[in-house]
């Protein structure tokens, strides 16, 4: 069973001013499964269009964005939905925050400055489910913020008062009040510091351990994936470039830029010099052709120019786009 | 300027911050007793680590002569920064110092454009007389990072990317060919796939033209990979300090040793010793108004001592560390690794 089937999605950003339109395609052609109880990572770095493919996968398309091509569709058991179709009251009131929620960088943003923490949960429970008993509303949250390894008394706490990485746990827990079976974490710890990381992320592995839901983690960081995902989608310039589980990622990784993102991240305990990639991330707006990352590819050959590569298995959950690799090949 | 002594010199800087309202306020003490020199005969890469809050940026505005020190001196080249009054000793200072920012799209304005802030450096520091003399002192300084006047020229901030648009800004420190750049978390903005072309510059720079470079961020892997020697500070406290491969491979104070331990390393196969649970703390301000180590209230190896007064400064190896577990009987770090 999958729990979401993404399938040959294009969603790309078209403003028209003055008649002249632009179009940038953020989102170019990615098809991807997610399955129930499993971490799944997203990697890739800034402006590869990680976070349009989460808005359109979350149902969040807005002018200018546009879903072009492909079908994103959900399968939560009991309750099937096209995201594509959806409507906006149909959204709000089966699918976003019980069925799936966002977990986004900055917590203070999530927040209200000026409300307690048990403010802000009693707004979005009452939101989604009427609250009719207050004293019941007040038992359950501090069940679920207990059962989180939270104190209790975070929640009589204003944002400011708590430290960050205190803030971001709270933001997680706003996000899973209602058990959601899709949690989608957005660069959940980008600001935070390794030590901070390290709790917020164990936190986000637990829930998922207990509840046994799927989480969407996103970060351009590869050693949280390492630690943290199971399954892993290395995405540039709008497409998959390889996907597959975690250890084949790391150990055997097919694609150049992974195998670039990859070796050149800093260890301790190694000193030898890390080359970067020469070139500089492509613009969405005027892709290279053919292959996306041939300007940028140590191993360009001539097909690369032309002709985009597809995504093919090379064997069970693995799959990788690039000339260099055949089907079934290892 | 006498052969022994130091490029820069910091001698028990404390910074104090008072916080809250005119009588009923607070004191927060941001940096705490600091004391860290750099040499000025090797140039050298001196990391200062630590998390949000530790006092690294307050430390770094401190030599940017942007904030006076509550008590202690910050000696460069042997002259006090505190008693630079006049505005040409001042250029001649920041010709000697320069920083280089955190996020390269804040550093520029997004209207004007960037060669224009590399010509301006240039004139204040008075480096070249006329226009094309200008031009090649710009055009040298960017070739030293790996770009040219003609790639650069005319060109607004967001017509380059993360890595070039940082490589300008490290272009515009060295115009004025100083002997120490201060780089307050120059990588954290920057793409993974670019971040290690900024870092290795700073290696270049080191090694080719001989700048010392004072590098502050929370990131121990990329500190790991270029500096010389490593300051960890923790709360206004500088807690350990001494050859990076030292306090990195063998960290003696237990909060180094819990910060190397919660660096994700990119191996799936480690993941075991990185899952071991942590405990975190709740509040900031909590730990910087403790009394004696700060780091008592989350230490696993936390004696009675360490909540009474502050720990001296013990010389473990080649490292200093600020711990009460090396105070009499001078452990091993390995010994002391065990909780």
């Amino acid at each position: 069973m999958t729990l979401l089937s993404v399938q040959n999605l294009h969603a790309y950003y078209r403003t028209e001013a003055y008649g002249i339109s632009r179009t940038v395609r953020a989102v170019d052609g990615v098809s991807f499964d997610l399955f129930p109880n499993e971490i799944y990572g997203v990697a890739g770095e800034s402006s590869c269009g990680k976070t349009t493919l989460i808005k359109v996968i979350s149902g969040s398309i807005k002018h200018p964005l546009k879903a072009f091509e492909g079908s994103v569709n959900y399968n939560f058991g009991d309750y099937k939905v096209d995201m594509l179709q959806i409507s906006q009251s149909e959204l709000r009131r089966n699918v976003r925050w019980k069925r799936i929620s966002y977990v986004m960088q900055g917590s203070m943003s999530v927040l209200n400055p000026v409300r307690k923490v048990i403010k802000t949960f009693e707004d979005i429970v009452d939101t989604h489910e009427h609250i009719t008993d207050k004293n019941e509303f007040l038992q359950r949250t501090r069940t679920h913020v207990n059962r989180l390894g939270l104190p209790t008394d975070v929640l009589n706490a204003y944002p400011h008062q708590l430290s960050g990485g205190m803030r971001q746990r709270v933001a997680i827990a706003l996000a899973t009040v209602f058990q959601p079976a899709l949690i989608i974490a957005d660069e959940p710890t980008t600001a935070l510091d390794v030590v901070v990381q390290r709790g917020v992320l164990h936190m986000i592995k637990d829930i998922q351990a207990k509840s046994n839901n799927t989480v969407l983690l996103v970060t351009h960081d590869m050693a949280v994936h390492a630690n943290v995902a199971d399954r892993v989608m290395i995405m540039y310039a709008g497409r998959i470039a390889e996907e597959a589980p975690t250890e084949s990622i790391f150990n055997a990784p097919l694609h150049p830029y992974t195998q670039h993102l990859i070796n050149s991240l800093p260890v301790i305990g190694e000193k030898s010099t890390k080359a970067s990639l020469k070139g500089s991330p492509p613009n969405l707006a005027d892709p290279p052709s053919g292959c996306r990352f041939h300007p940028r590819c140590p191993y360009v050959m001539d097909e690369c120019r032309t002709v985009a590569p597809d995504l093919i298995s090379v064997k069970e959950r693995h799959r990788v786009a690039c000339h260099l690799v055949k089907e079934g090949s290892q | 300027m006498s052969a022994n002594e130091k490029l820069l010199d910091v001698q028990h800087v404390t910074v104090e911050f008072h916080i809250g309202g005119l009588l009923a306020g607070t004191l927060l003490t941001a940096v705490n007793d600091v004391s860290f020199s750099l040499e000025s005969d090797k140039p050298e890469i001196f990391t200062l680590a630590g998390e949000s809050g530790s006092g690294k940026t307050t430390l770094s505005r401190l030599l940017l002569r942007d904030l006076e020190p509550t008590r202690g001196k910050v000696l460069f080249e042997g002259r006090d920064v505190s008693t630079i009054r006049k505005r040409a000793e001042f250029i001649e200072f920041m010709k000697q110092v320069q920083p280089v920012f955190q996020n390269p799209f804040d550093t520029f304005s997004p209207l004007r454009r960037v060669d224009a802030y590399l010509f301006d450096t240039v004139k204040n520091f008075r480096m070249a007389s006329n226009r094309r003399d200008a031009a090649r002192v710009v055009d040298n300084a960017l070739r030293n990072v790996g770009l040219s006047l003609d790639e650069v020229k005319q060109r607004y901030p967001h017509e380059l990317s993360g890595g070039q648009i940082q490589r300008v800004s490290v272009a515009r420190a060295l115009i004025s060919e100083p002997k120490l750049i201060l780089a307050d978390e120059p990588v954290s903005m920057v793409d993974a796939s670019l971040r290690m072309e900024i870092v290795n510059l700073f290696k270049k720079l080191r090694d080719e033209q001989g700048v010392s470079v004072l590098y502050i961020t929370h990131d121990l892997a990329t500190a790991y990979y270029i500096s010389d020697r490593i300051g960890i500070m923790l709360r206004g406290y500088v807690v350990e300090s001494g050859p990076v491969e030292d306090v990195l491979e063998r960290p003696a104070h237990p909060y180094t040793q819990l910060l190397k331990e919660s660096v994700p390393e990119p191996a799936p196969e480690k993941r075991e010793s990185w899952a071991k649970h942590i405990e975190l703390g709740t509040t900031e301000v909590k730990e910087y108004g403790r009394i004696g180590c700060k780091f008592a209230g989350r230490c696993p190896q936390v004696m009675d001592i360490c909540r009474e007064a502050d720990p001296p400064d013990i010389q473990v190896g080649r490292q200093t560390v600020k711990c009460y577990l090396y105070a009499e009987h001078v452990e091993t770090p390995q010994a002391g690794a065990q909780p």
